[in-house]
Formats: structure tokens, C-alpha cells, sequence
């Protein structure tokens, strides 16, 4: 057989290196899945809100100035229910906590359950809005035709950057009737 | 012992070991799958030769563009460079045959089962895969038809396939190595390959690990991609092109192996910048892991990551830039003659360039707002792929199959199948870079009225580029069948240890290792 000229790396070591390099590389895309979520808490990129309560430290009110929150309400394709905002839009200072609320009816004729998702725009300032209580923290259970008016309350961070004039909350809500069990595990893990 | 030669009738092809064979038999299978995907190809360019819809139903054009991409990205191109490498890297390294020849066997033969569940989708229930080559969920979880399991499988097993070729190929280029050919005096188109094989085996687990996420979303409620259920469709994208983007090199590295194996042959001067090229093809390789967000510009990402992958995008352009003045200073000066093998390769260099151009203008993030999904993206692909990639096989196989099979291909022939080809792809593919900037979007069975003339041209151009590749299977039948023989040498003093063997290559050579100097 041919020879070397420097020493070769036995045959079944290098396949077995080769075939470790295969498996790790296999856990490295799963591992991708809480890597990102990493990536975005270590560098503060991607604009995701706090899906646990915030609890709020005693901070002083900046009445300097004032940022305009904006509310936005969305079906996805296949959610039925009437959804929307109390109001579209309130002015708030930074450190000041308020509240409002969101109307959600079950217009359909059976049990459901319902999920909103949050995202904030632009995405640098979700870092600093603070959700110490919202529907989107919990699935929402409606039997046919019931409605509900749900609480949200927030805080806008004092830090936040003196150039976000305006933050948009949107919430789509998604039909999780079938899936619930595993929504509700999925997101109080994270 | 005496040479029994190969075995007779089927069985030989079932179970054979040799590198020989596996190689051809990749070559064979990749050829019938450019066929199968040209096929996909023209339905797409005869529906959308006028506006209005004429032949398909919209449902059924997006099995076609999925299927072409598919069939041509795992059926083509990367089956083919496989060949290439099973039938010249023992031969090249002086070596008698791969590391792992039953493994090599086994890697071959579960692609055409593969292939054949692939392309049965499209009679089952629902149709087959309607949602591009690049899958993206939900519309290939939530919306995709029944068939989509079937093309899960068939994705895990051609990566199977890719995997165990390349340990194979990585084994067999560091441990067989004939005495006296240290790394750097390894032909060019063996690096390639070597660097190629590492790519492979660290991202096609990355695409495995991506089509079982959707298994799972799919068949046993999970959400990776949901966001109902707190997952994320974007995190798709970032998995897939984690793959994604290194994959478009692995089908363009053996290509530049290929062209620095020909232009110097032909041009009778050595390859300018041996160790220049060896180390821009590693950079490639090395930046090609972290650009794969430039296929994102547009999900939504913040500053600072458009930023980053457009710098390190525009980057690659330079060890690439590298290799093309390598190429052309390798022509400088020297004594040149334009056989159909370098007539492929010249067009290569020039029109991956260009190719590579386009891609330089989507680089651009906030110019790609303007570009993404439109038929400017499509024209870039293929110009790297269509005279990169396929006309880099052409070459390498008029190049190499007098070596092969023993007779010389009609040179005349060989000159009419390259400039059909080439004034064919140019007529399919140039028109769209202007109607992709006109605003005409990707991937739709009818478009508006104002890019009708340019749709027509196009059409035209790849119904006569497509039956000049038919007019390649009558070459290589014809070549194969009988011919003038070819010598040893075949060409003008080209340079390689597959050049000192006799032309058609002997079932086993280099039993003993040959001396390298």
C-alpha cells in the first residue's frame, strides 16, 4: 500500500475524528436554538420584550420627556376573534408605569384558545419596555361568543435612548386550541 | 495473482469497490439528473415564455421550481464533482484506490433510492415539494403538502451520502498520498476538494439537524419555527443558510480545481501562484461560515448584523478576486490553443466573474431591499452556477474522458456543444438581471405585462441552451462507443500522475505508489 512521507494519522482514528466532527456539528444546529437566544441577551440585539412579569424598582419619573406608545392588534390568518386595542396610542414618560387594555371575544361557537405574541418596534428600544403585567405572559381560554378585556401594564425605561420618540407594541394572536399544552411548557421555559 | 478484471453484468456495478467505477457511475447519475432538472427547467421557461398562464397551474409551477432547484443543487452538481473526485483523486495522489472503498459503494448507491422517493412525490397525494429549494418554514411545516416527510427523508439521506463521501475523501487525500507529494505539491483540484470535504462534513449535519426541526414542527408538535408557540420562522432561515452558504461553495470549489487543472495545460505554462491559491480557497472556505445572513437582509434584522454580514460578504470577493488574476496571469504569455476543455474553462473564468459581480451588487444590504427576491437574485445564482459550475464538469469531462474511456471526443462536436451552450445560457440568463432590477419577483407562474419580451428571450434561450445538453449525452455516447485513440498523455504535456498511466485507465492503477519528485 502506499506510504507516507510524514506520519498519517491511523485510518480509524481519523474516520472516528471525521465521524465526531459529523455528530458535533448535528448537536451544533439544535444547539443553534438557545444559542441564539444567547446571542440576543448577551448583545442586546433583536428586540425581544421580557415574557415574565418585570418587577418594577421604585424609579423617579422622567417628565422631561415624553414617547408615544403605540398599540397594534393582529389575527393571524387562522384566528377568528375580535382583537384590538382599548386605545392606539398614549403618551408616556420614562419610568412611569401604565396601564391599559386589550378587548379579545371568541366569536366562534366553541372553546378556544388563544396566544398573542409580542414585537416591538424598532427593535432597539424592546430592551427598555418593561411589561410588569400582560395577556401575552399566559394563553387566554374563551368559550364560544365570550369576551374579555385584558390588562396590560408597562414601563418605559428612563435609560431609554433619547432618540425613540415613538414605540409600536404589536400582538398577533394565534390559534393554539390544539397545540396548548406545549405553547404554555414552551414559553415558561424561556 | 493474476488480474481477474472486473466482474460481468449487473453485479458489477451492485457491489463494486473501485474508484473507477463508483466514479463513473456518479458522473452517469448526476447526468441524468441535469437532464431530469432541465426538464423541471424548460416547464418553468414554457410557462413563462408568454405572460398569462398557459400551461401549468400555479400549484404544479411550484413543484417545478422547487424540483429544479433541488435536483440540480443534490443531483447535479454535487453528484457530479463526486465522480470527479472518486474517478482523478486516487489517480491524481498516486494512490490505488479511495480510504473506505466499500463505504464509497454504499455512498453512491443510496442516492439513486433517494432521488427516486424525491421525484415520486410529485405523484403522490398533494403533489411534491411546492416551496422552493430553500424550504423555508412555515410553508414547508404548517402549509406544505403530505410529501413533505418523504422529502425530509430524502434530504437525510443524500446528506448521508455527502457525509461518508467526504470523510472518504479527506482519508484518502491525507493518509494515501504517494512518497515525496507533501501537501503543497498536491494538485489544485485535490486541495479544492479536501477544503470542500471539511465544509461538507460541518454543515450538511447543520441542513440534517434543520430538516429534522421540521420533522418535528410537523409530525410531533414542536414550535422551532412557530411562533404560537414561542419558536421563530426566521430561526429557519438562520439554520438553513448556516448550511446554505457554505453549500454554494462546496458546488464552486472543485469548479476552481478543475479550471486550475486546464488553463495551465492548455496555455503550456505552470499555474501562477500555486500557494496563493491553496490559501485563498481556505479563505474562502473560512469566510464562507460567516456570511450566511447576507440570504436575510430583508427579515428585519437589527444594524449591526446587516452591517456585519455585508462587510464580511464583500470580503470573499478578494480571495476570489485572487484566483481569477491567478487564472488570467497564468494565460499571460503563454503559448495557447483552445480545445473544447479550455474554451469551457476560459468562458468560466470570465462569466463566474460576472456572476460573481452580481453577487458583489446584493452584498450591498441596503441595495439587496431592492434586489432580494427578484430575478436579479436568480440571475446571479445561476451565473455562478450555470457557466460556473456545470461548464467547469464539461470541462473536466472532455478533459478527462479520453483518460477514461480510451478515445478521443469529436473536437468539432465538442466546439458546437460549447458555443450552443454558451450563447444559450447567456440569452437565458443575462435578460434577467434587467428584468430582476425592472422589479419582476421570483418564484410566479405569471408576472406583469411589462416584462413579457424579456421572459420570451430568455425562454428561447433555455430551450436551445437545454437541447444542446442532449447533443452532450450523443458526444460523450459517441466518445465512449469509438473514437481516435487517445495516447497516455492525451494532451500537450499536461501535468498530474493520471497523465502517466495508460489512457483508458487500467481497472487498478498504482498498485505499487509511483515515485514523486
Amino acid at each position: 500500500m502506499a506510504t507516507e512521507t510524514e506520519t498519517a494519522t491511523p485510518l480509524r482514528t481519523l474516520v472516528a475524528r471525521l465521524l465526531l466532527v459529523t455528530v458535533g456539528m448535528f448537536g451544533f444546529g439544535f444547539a443553534l436554538v438557545p444559542l441564539y437566544d444567547l446571542f440576543c441577551d448577551v448583545t442586546g440585539l433583536n428586540g425581544k420584550t421580557n415574557t415574565e412579569a418585570f418587577v418594577p424598582v421604585a424609579e423617579l419619573i422622567d417628565t422631561s420627556r415624553q414617547i408615544t406608545a403605540q398599540f397594534v392588534a393582529t389575527n393571524n390568518e387562522n384566528m377568528q376573534w375580535e382583537f384590538r386595542p382599548e386605545v392606539f396610542k398614549v403618551k408616556v414618560h420614562p419610568g412611569q408605569e401604565i396601564e391599559t387594555t386589550f378587548y379579545a371575544r371568541n366569536s366562534s361557537a366553541k372553546e378556544m384558545i388563544g396566544q398573542a405574541i409580542p414585537s416591538v418596534s424598532p427593535g432597539r428600544a424592546a430592551a427598555y419596555f418593561h411589561k410588569t403585567e400582560c395577556f401575552c405572559f399566559n394563553q387566554q381560554i374563551l368559550t364560544g361568543g365570550e369576551a374579555v378585556d385584558m390588562p396590560l401594564k408597562f414601563i418605559v425605561d428612563r435609560d431609554v435612548p433619547d432618540n425613540v420618540k415613538t414605540i409600536t407594541l404589536s400582538y398577533t394572536l394565534f390559534d393554539v386550541t390544539e397545540t396548548g399544552v406545549i405553547a404554555v411548557d414552551s414559553l415558561a421555559s424561556r | 495473482m493474476g488480474d481477474h478484471g472486473p466482474a460481468k453484468g449487473f453485479g458489477r456495478w451492485l457491489f463494486t469497490t473501485n474508484h473507477k467505477d463508483i466514479g463513473s457511475m456518479y458522473l452517469w447519475f448526476s447526468f441524468a439528473m441535469f437532464l431530469l432538472g432541465g426538464v423541471f427547467a424548460l416547464v418553468i421557461r414554457a410557462e413563462l415564455f408568454q405572460p398569462g398562464l398557459q400551461l401549468v397551474e400555479p400549484e404544479f409551477f411550484n413543484q417545478m421550481t422547487t424540483m429544479h432547484g433541488l435536483v440540480m443543487v443534490f443531483g447535479a452538481v454535487m453528484p457530479a464533482f463526486v465522480g470527479l473526485a472518486n474517478w482523478l483523486i486516487p489517480m491524481m495522489v498516486g494512490a490505488p484506490d479511495m480510504a473506505l472503498p466499500r463505504m464509497n459503494n454504499w455512498s453512491f448507491w443510496i442516492l439513486p433510492f433517494a432521488f427516486a422517493m424525491l421525484a415520486s412525490t410529485l405523484f403522490m397525494e398533494g403533489g411534491g415539494p411546492n416551496f422552493g429549494w430553500t424550504f423555508y418554514a412555515p410553508l414547508s411545516t404548517t402549509y406544505a403538502p403530505p410529501s413533505v416527510t418523504y422529502f425530509i427523508f430524502a434530504i437525510h439521506i443524500m446528506g448521508a451520502s455527502s457525509i461518508m463521501g467526504s470523510i472518504n475523501i479527506i482519508a484518502t487525500i491525507l493518509n494515501m498520498r504517494a512518497p515525496g507529494m507533501t501537501l503543497m505539491k498536491m494538485p489544485l483540484f485535490v486541495w479544492t476538494w479536501l477544503i470542500t470535504a471539511y465544509l461538507l462534513i460541518a454543515v450538511m449535519p447543520v441542513l440534517a439537524g434543520c430538516v429534522t426541526m421540521m420533522l418535528m414542527d410537523i409530525h410531533f408538535g414542536t414550535s422551532f419555527f412557530s411562533a404560537a408557540g414561542g419558536g421563530d420562522p426566521v430561526l429557519f432561515q438562520h439554520v438553513f443558510w448556516f448550511f446554505g452558504h457554505p453549500e454554494v461553495y462546496i458546488m464552486i470549489l472543485p469548479a476552481f480545481g478543475v479550471a486550475s487543472a486546464i488553463i495551465p495545460t492548455f496555455a503550456r505554462k505552470p499555474l501562477f501562484g500555486y500557494a496563493s491559491m491553496v490559501y485563498a480557497t481556505a479563505s474562502i472556505a473560512f469566510l464562507s461560515f460567516i456570511v450566511w445572513a447576507h440570504h436575510m437582509f430583508t427579515v428585519g434584522m437589527p444594524i449591526a448584523g446587516e452591517l456585519f454580514f455585508m462587510y464580511a460578504t464583500m470580503l470573499i470577493a478578494v480571495p476570489t478576486g485572487v484566483k481569477v488574476f491567478n487564472w488570467v496571469t497564468t494565460m499571460f504569455r503563454g503559448s495557447m490553443t483552445f480545445e473544447t476543455p479550455m474554451l469551457f474553462a476560459i468562458a468560466f473564468v470570465i462569466l463566474f466573474t460576472i456572476g460573481g459581480f452580481s453577487g458583489l451588487m446584493l452584498a450591498i444590504a441596503p441595495a439587496d431591499f431592492q434586489y432580494h427576491d427578484t430575478y436579479f437574485v436568480v440571475a446571479h445564482f445561476h451565473y455562478v452556477l450555470v457557466p460556473g459550475a456545470i461548464f467547469s464538469i464539461f470541462a473536466a469531462v472532455y478533459y478527462w474522458l479520453p483518460k477514461w474511456c480510451g478515445n478521443m471526443y469529436d473536437e468539432r462536436l465538442g466546439k458546437a456543444h460549447f458555443w450552443l451552450s454558451f450563447v444559450g445560457l447567456n440569452v437565458t440568463f443575462f435578460p434577467m438581471h434587467f428584468v430582476g432590477l425592472a422589479g419582476m419577483p421570483r418564484r410566479i407562474p405569471d408576472y406583469a405585462l411589462q416584462f413579457a419580451d424579456f421572459n420570451q428571450i430568455a425562454s428561447m434561450g433555455a430551450f436551445l441552451f437545454g437541447f444542446s445538453q442532449v447533443f452532450f449525452l450523443f458526444i460523450v455516447i459517441k466518445t465512449i462507443r469509438g473514437g481516435q485513440k487517445a495516447t497516455d498523455e492525451v494532451w500537450d504535456n499536461p501535468e498530474g500522475l493520471e497523465w502517466t498511466v495508460p489512457s483508458p485507465a487500467p481497472y487498478h492503477t498504482f498498485t505499487t505508489p509511483p515515485a514523486v519528485k
